[in-house]
C-alpha cells in the first residue's frame, strides 16, 4: 500500500543534484546508496503492508559524517527519516517519498561500560541484546527487552520508547536511559540528561525518548544497567476463560506483588507458538498468564509460594513452576516468539498496541471476537498482563483483494475501542504512519496543534521524519469522514 | 471535591506580560528556585483524588489536593509514591510536588517523581485545556509532555490534574547505621551498586552511613546477615531526611549538587549530606557560587543553589546556567506553551 499522507517538502531536481554531490563528498561511494535494488531493503519496516522508496539512503560512520549529511540535507530542505534495524511495527523508519534514509547501521560501538556507575555508553546502532551481552562479565544487564531484542537497536529503542516483558517491575525505556547525545536537524549536538541522576531545566530527555525520530537523530545513549538477580522462576498458569485470567492478574497486584513478568495469551495465541517453539503450553486452555519472581533464592521462593496462591484461589486449572534456568527461557521463548509464531499460521498480520485499564479486558476481548467474526478475520492476542498493553495479532493475506483493508480497518476499531475504555492507541510501538489516523481520536485539535508546536520547537523546516506520529487537521477531517465510519 | 478550572481560565485570560501569574499550592515551596513573581493564582481550591484504583496502579488528582491526603488514601490500601517527593508541609499540593520535581530518599533506586507522572492535563498560556499521558502504564501517543510538566517549576501551564503511577509498599523495611568516612562510605556504595542487594536509600553524614533496606522479608533478612547490623539509627530517621527536618537542614545557604554516583567526595568547604548512592550532594558552605558551580561541572553533575538569601539567589540563579542550545530549545517550549510569557517568569531561568 501507499504510505497515505506523508507529505515532505521535496526539493526540486537541481537541489536534489545539488545535495547528492554534497553527500557523495561526505561519504564513501559503498556509504551512499542511490540505486533501486540498493534502496529496495529501506522501502519499509516491520510494517510491511506499507512500502516507499527512498531517494538515497545514506550511512555515516561517525559523528562528523551524520552530522555534515544532517547539515546538507537541512540546507536544501530535504526530508530525513533515521533508521536502526528497521524492526519498528508502526511504520516509523517507513521512507518519506524524495527523502534521505539516515542509517545509523554503523553507529555499532559499545564505548565504555562502568560496572561502578552501573551504565554503559553506546553509539544508537548497538543492538539491546548485545549491551545486555556486554554487561554480563560483571554482573549486570540492561533490563528493557523487547521480543526483538536480538534485532533491534537502542537508537530505535529510545525513540520508540519500547518495553518489554519486565517492564513492570524494571520500567520501560525513558525509565532506563540517562543521557543522549543528540544532533538537531541543523547540526547543532546537544547533550540531553546527565551523567548525575538529573540535569537542569526542562527534562527534554523525557520529550527525546518516545520521539519517534522526529525531533532530533541519538547518536550516543548512555543507558543504566542492572544488577542480575540471583535467580528467576516462572509459573504457567492456565485458565478455562479469559476473565479469570484478567482478574487474576488484578489479584496478584491486589496482594501486592509486583512480578518481574506478568504475560497472557489466549488460546490462538498458545496455539500458535506451541506449534513453532514447544514451550510446554496447555493447549486446551482459554488463556495461559506467565508470572516471573526474580531476586534473592529465599525471595523468589517466598514469591512464587504467594503468587501460586493467588492464582489458584483466582481459579487457576492448573500451575507449573519453571524447575530449571533451561525450562524458564523455554516458558519465555514462547511468549517472546509470539509475533513469528503467528506470523507462521498467515501470510500477513497486523500487530496492535493499544493500552487499557486492566478491568476492561473481558469487554476490550469480547469485543474483539466479535469484531473478528464482523470481518472475517482471525485475530490472536497477546497481552503485557501486568501493564495493560494489548498486542491483538490481526491475521490476513494482502493478495486477497479487500484483506489489507479489512484488517487495518478491524486495527483501526481495535484502537479506538481502547481509547473508549479510557486507555491508549500505542503502548510500546509507537505511532508512526499507522496510527496518525487514530491519533485524532485520542487528541483534541489543540492538543495535536501543542505537539506540533512542540516538533516546531526543534525542527522548525518539519524535515525530520515529516508526516509520521502527529496527524495535521486535514488529516484528521479526512479520518473523522472516512475512517471511523462505524 | 472542587473544580476550579472555569476561574483558572478567566484568570489566565485576564493576565498579561506585564501582569503575569504566581501559579502557587500552599506555598511550601516558595524559597525553591528564583524568586516567585507575579500575581498569586491560588490552586488550593482544585482539589480532590478523581480516580484511584488500587489494582491498576494508577491514581488521579487535582492540582490542589493535598500531598498528604494522596498518600493516606494510597496507604489505607497499602500503596504508596515510591519517590518519596518531600513534603515540606501538611498542605503541600500535588501541584507544586510535580511542578519542583523533587524526589525522596528512594530516588535512586525506586526512581524520581518523573519516572511515575502518567498523565497531566493542564491549562496552557491560551487558557486551552489540553490532555497529555493518560492513565494507562503505558502509552507512547505523541510526546511525552507530562513527563516535562515534572519539575518545569510550573512555568508552562498551570497543571489542573495529574496521574499517577503508584506501587505497594514493601513487606520488610531495616535501618542500618555504620560509622565511617565520606570516602569509605562512597567506595562502598559504588561496590554495593552492582550487586542485588535491596538497598533503597542511603545517607552519609557526619562519619555515618545509614542505610534502608525493603523489600521481601526474605531478602532484607538475608541482606541484614550479610552487611551487619550496625548502630541503631534514631527513630524517624528516613522521614525527617524526606521531608528535610534533620537539623542539618536548617541552613540559611544550602547547595544540592547532583552528581555521578561515581563521583570521589568533593573537595569544598562546608559541611556535607550525601544521598542517593552518591548521586545527591548537600552541602552547606559560603564557598562562592563560581567555585561550587565549577566544581559540580568538573564532577559531571551541576550545582543548584536550594535555599538562600534573596540577594545571592538573584545574581547567581538558583539552577546552573544552561550552554546556548538547549537553552535555544527551552524558549521555544516555553513559547509554544505560553507565548504569552505568563506563568511563573523567571521561576526556572530569567529568560523563561
Ligand atoms: C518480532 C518483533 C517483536 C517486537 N517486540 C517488541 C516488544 O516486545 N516491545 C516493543 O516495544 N517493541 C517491539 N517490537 C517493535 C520494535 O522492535 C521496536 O520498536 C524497536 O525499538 C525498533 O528498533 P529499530 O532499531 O528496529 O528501529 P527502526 O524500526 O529502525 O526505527 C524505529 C523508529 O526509530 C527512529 N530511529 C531509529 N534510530 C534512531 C536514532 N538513532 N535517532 C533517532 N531516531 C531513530 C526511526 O526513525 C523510527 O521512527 C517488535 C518488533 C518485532 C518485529
Amino acid at each position: 500500500m501507499a504510505v497515505p499522507g506523508v507529505q515532505a517538502p521535496t526539493p526540486n531536481s537541481d537541489g536534489q543534484a545539488a545535495l547528492l554531490r554534497e553527500l557523495a563528498a561526505i561519504l564513501p561511494p559503498s556509504a551512499l546508496l542511490v540505486e533501486h535494488e540498493d534502496l529496495k531493503p529501506y522501502e519499509c519496516d516491520g510494517l510491511t503492508a506499507y512500502r516507499q522508496l527512498p531517494w538515497v539512503v545514506a550511512l555515516p560512520s561517525d559523528e562528523a559524517q551524520a552530522v555534515a549529511i544532517l547539515r546538507a540535507c537541512h540546507r536544501h530542505r530535504v526530508p530525513v527519516v533515521a533508521r536502526g534495524a528497521g524492526t519498528g511495527l508502526s511504520g516509523g523508519a517507513t521512507p518519506v517519498a524524495g527523502g534521505v534514509i539516515l542509517s545509523l547501521a554503523k553507529f555499532m560501538r559499545i564505548l565504555s561500560i562502568d560496572p561502578l556507575a552501573c551504565t554503559a555508553r553506546v553509539q544508537p546502532g548497538v543492538r539491546n541484546l548485545a549491551i545486555s551481552e556486554a554487561a554480563a562479565p560483571f554482573g549486570l544487564y540492561y533490563a528493557p527487552d523487547p521480543s526483538s531484542q536480538l534485532a533491534c537497536t537502542i537508537g530505535g529503542n529510545v525513540a520508540e520508547n519500547s518495553g518489554g516483558v519486565h517492564c513492570l517491575k524494571y520500567g520501560l525505556t525513558v525509565h532506563n536511559i540517562l543521557k543522549l547525545r543528540v544532533a538537531l536537524i541543523d547540526g547543532t549536538v546537544v547533550e540531553i540528561g546527565s551523567d548525575a541522576l538529573d540535569a537542569p531545566g526542562y527534562d527534554l530527555l523525557a520529550l527525546l525518548v518516545g520521539s519517534e525520530g522526529m525531533l532530533g537523530i541519538v547518536l550516543e545513549a548512555t543507558v543504566k544497567l542492572t544488577p542480575k538477580p540471583q535467580v528467576a522462576q516462572v509459573v504457567m498458569a492456565s485458565f478455562d476463560d479469559v476473565v479469570a485470567a484478567g482478574n487474576a492478574v488484578a489479584a496478584i497486584i491486589a496482594a501486592g506483588i509486583i512480578p518481574a513478568g506478568l504475560e497472557m495469551m489466549d488460546k490462538p495465541a498458545t496455539a500458535a507458538v506451541e506449534d513453532f517453539v514447544h514451550a510446554g503450553y496447555d493447549l486446551s486452555a482459554a488463556a495461559i498468564l506467565l508470572a516471573e519472581s526474580d531476586g534473592t533464592p529465599e525471595e523468589v521462593e517466598e514469591e512464587i509460594a504467594a503468587m501460586k496462591a493467588v492464582l489458584a484461589r483466582a481459579g487457576a486449572r492448573e500451575l507449573r513452576v519453571s524447575q530449571s534456568e533451561a525450562e524458564r527461557l523455554k516458558f519465555w521463548a514462547g511468549r517472546k516468539a509470539a509475533f513469528p509464531a503467528v506470523g507462521r499460521l498467515t501470510p500477513d498480520y497486523l500487530c496492535m498496541d493499544g493500552t487499557i485499564p486492566r478491568k476492561h479486558l473481558a469487554r476490550v476481548l469480547t469485543r474483539i471476537a466479535e469484531l473478528a467474526t464482523q470481518y472475517g478475520l482471525r485475530c490472536a492476542n497477546v497481552f503485557h498482563a501486568g501493564d495493560g498493553n494489548l498486542h491483538p495479532l490481526i491475521m490476513f493475506d494482502a493478495n486477497v483483494p479487500g484483506e489489507l483493508e479489512r484488517a487495518t480497518e478491524f486495527g483501526a476499531r481495535i484502537l479506538e475501542l481502547s481509547v473508549d475504555v479510557g486507555g491508549t492507541i500505542t503502548g510500546e510501538h509507537g505511532v508512526g504512519i499507522e496510527k496518525v489516523g487514530q491519533m485524532c481520536v485520542q487528541f483534541t485539535r489543540e492538543e495535536l496543534e501543542a505537539f506540533h508546536a512542540v516538533k516546531a520547537a526543534f525542527d522548525p523546516d518539519g524535515l525530520l521524519n515529516p508526516g509520521k506520529a502527529v496527524p495535521t487537521p486535514r488529516r484528521c477531517s479526512e479520518y473523522r469522514l472516512t475512517g471511523s465510519a462505524r | 471535591m472542587n473544580d476550579m478550572t472555569e476561574m483558572f481560565i478567566e484568570r489566565i485570560r485576564a493576565a498579561s506580560a506585564a501582569k503575569p501569574l504566581c501559579i502557587r499550592g500552599a506555598g511550601s515551596k516558595d524559597f525553591y528556585g528564583n524568586a516567585p513573581q507575579g500575581e498569586v493564582l491560588d490552586v488550593r481550591g482544585h482539589r480532590g483524588i478523581v480516580a484511584y484504583e488500587p489494582t491498576e496502579l494508577v491514581i488521579t488528582a487535582r492540582s490542589g489536593t493535598p500531598l498528604t491526603e494522596i498518600e493516606t488514601a494510597l496507604a489505607e490500601q497499602g500503596q504508596c509514591l515510591p519517590c518519596e517527593p518531600p513534603r515540606f508541609s501538611a498542605d503541600s499540593t500535588l501541584g507544586g510536588v510535580v511542578a519542583a520535581g523533587l524526589s525522596g530518599p528512594r530516588r535512586a533506586s525506586a526512581g524520581a517523581l518523573r519516572d511515575y507522572v502518567l498523565g497531566v492535563k493542564l491549562l496552557d498560556g491560551n487558557a486551552r485545556e489540553l490532555n497529555f499521558g493518560g492513565r494507562v502504564m503505558k502509552n507512547v501517543a505523541g510526546y511525552d509532555v507530562s513527563r516535562v510538566i515534572a519539575g518545569s517549576l510550573g512555568t508552562l501551564g498551570l497543571i489542573l490534574e495529574v496521574s499517577l503511577k503508584v506501587l505497594p509498599r514493601p513487606v520488610a523495611e531495616s535501618t542500618l547505621r555504620f560509622a565511617m568516612s565520606e570516602a569509605d562510605a562512597l567506595e562502598r556504595l559504588n561496590r554495593w551498586r552492582g550487586q542485588p542487594l535491596p538497598i533503597v536509600a542511603s545517607a552519609w553524614h557526619d562519619g555515618a552511613l545509614t542505610l534502608k533496606l525493603a523489600g521481601a522479608r526474605a531478602a532484607v533478612d538475608a541482606a541484614v546477615r550479610k552487611l551487619g547490623v550496625g548502630e541503631a539509627a534514631e527513630s524517624g530517621f528516613w522521614d525527617a531526611l524526606r521531608d528535610q527536618k534533620l537539623p542539618f537542614f536548617t541552613a540559611e545557604t544550602l547547595w544540592r549538587l547532583s552528581l555521578p554516583a561515581t563521583a570521589p567526595a568533593l573537595d569544598l568547604p562546608g559541611e556535607q549530606l550525601v544521598e542517593w548512592g552518591g548521586a545527591q550532594r548537600w552541602l552547606k558552605s559560603d564557598a562562592p557560587a563560581e567555585t561550587i558551580r565549577a566544581a559540580a561541572a568538573a564532577g559531571g553533575g551541576h550545582a543548584t543553589l536550594y535555599r538562600a538569601p534573596a540577594e545571592p539567589k538573584a545574581r547567581v540563579g538558583a539552577f546552573a546556567p544552561l550552554p546556548a542550545p538547549p537553552l535555544a530549545l527551552h524558549r521555544s517550549l516555553k513559547a509554544a506553551f505560553d507565548p504569552r510569557g505568563l506563568f511563573n517568569p523567571g521561576r526556572l531561568y530569567r529568560e523563561l
